[in-house]
């Protein structure tokens, strides 16, 4: 346990929170993005240089951007007079705690993370691509497919439908 | 405590605030972020599982969370037009409201 590891943890804990109790949707929106910075520094701390910065580029830039927008689009904006919470909060909360006690409990208990941590490691971005186009090329061809298939369906849902 | 056993419980801590805001949340753009989070948390997973595990220049781990970031922005991207759709069609994104199949 180290000081670096502390402060990341306790970003994205603190924002993680932040956006799933706040009231108004505009800040929980903001705070989600400050939780996915604060994993990429953490992939850019584990020595995964590629992954933080394209957790920048796709989360930080592109999905917190399209939640602002459906707020944007859903009049989401103005803070709800009633309750936030569901009317089955409860039951939620509960299995909610069964399950972090749950995982709690087998990480402090398995083996696997007992390992010792290996030499640091370098993976240049050139690694990454060769792979990407050798041992990797199908699985890459099949996610430009689905990419495409679910940008083509997210525009088909949200067109507004003519009217007869 | 180890390394990889903070990350993890890092990751299990994450997982389980998604998981209280998808559950407990009434408005269906929380209950997305909320997924969203718990995708990290399974990503995180990945990077700290390669990272500490026995041969980290296999790039295995790597590979998994560029491809899952892949699958989740698109998961987003879907998500978020189904919910712009049903605020079209009920005028609310309550889930308590949204409780008919054939509106």
């Amino acid at each position: 346990m180290n000081l670096p590891f502390a402060i990341i943890a306790a970003v994205i804990v603190a924002a993680a929170t932040a956006a799933m109790t706040l009231r108004n949707l505009v800040h929980s929106s903001l705070a989600v993005a400050v939780a996915f910075g604060g994993l990429a520094l953490a992939y850019l701390y584990l020595d995964a240089q590629f992954v933080g910065l394209t957790q920048i580029l796709v989360y930080v830039g592109a999905v917190a951007i399209l939640i602002v927008f459906a707020v944007l689009l859903t009049r989401g904006g103005e803070p709800p007079e009633k309750c936030i919470f569901s009317a089955t909060w409860f039951w939620g909360l509960l299995i909610t705690v069964a399950v972090f006690a749950t995982l709690a409990w087998c990480v402090m208990h398995s083996f696997a993370s007992r390992r010792d941590p290996s030499d640091k490691v370098e993976v240049t971005v050139k690694q990454i691509g060769d792979a990407l186009m050798t041992k990797f090329v199908l699985p890459l061809e099949v996610i430009g497919l689905l990419l495409t298939a679910a940008l083509i369906g997210a525009v088909i849902i949200a067109m507004r439908e003519e009217k007869k | 405590m180890t390394p990889l056993a903070g990350y993890l419980l890092l990751s299990a801590f994450l997982f389980a605030i998604g998981l209280a805001g998808a559950l407990t949340r009434r408005n269906a753009i929380i209950v997305l972020i909320g997924i969203e989070l718990m995708l990290n948390a399974a990503n995180l997973n990945f990077i700290a599982f390669w990272r500490y595990g026995p041969n980290p220049e296999e790039l295995t781990g790597i590979m998994f969370v560029i491809f899952s970031i892949a699958v989740a922005a698109a998961e987003a991207a879907v998500g978020l037009a189904l919910i712009i759709a049903i605020y079209r069609h009920y005028k609310t994104t309550n889930m308590d409201e949204i409780n008919s199949l054939k509106g």
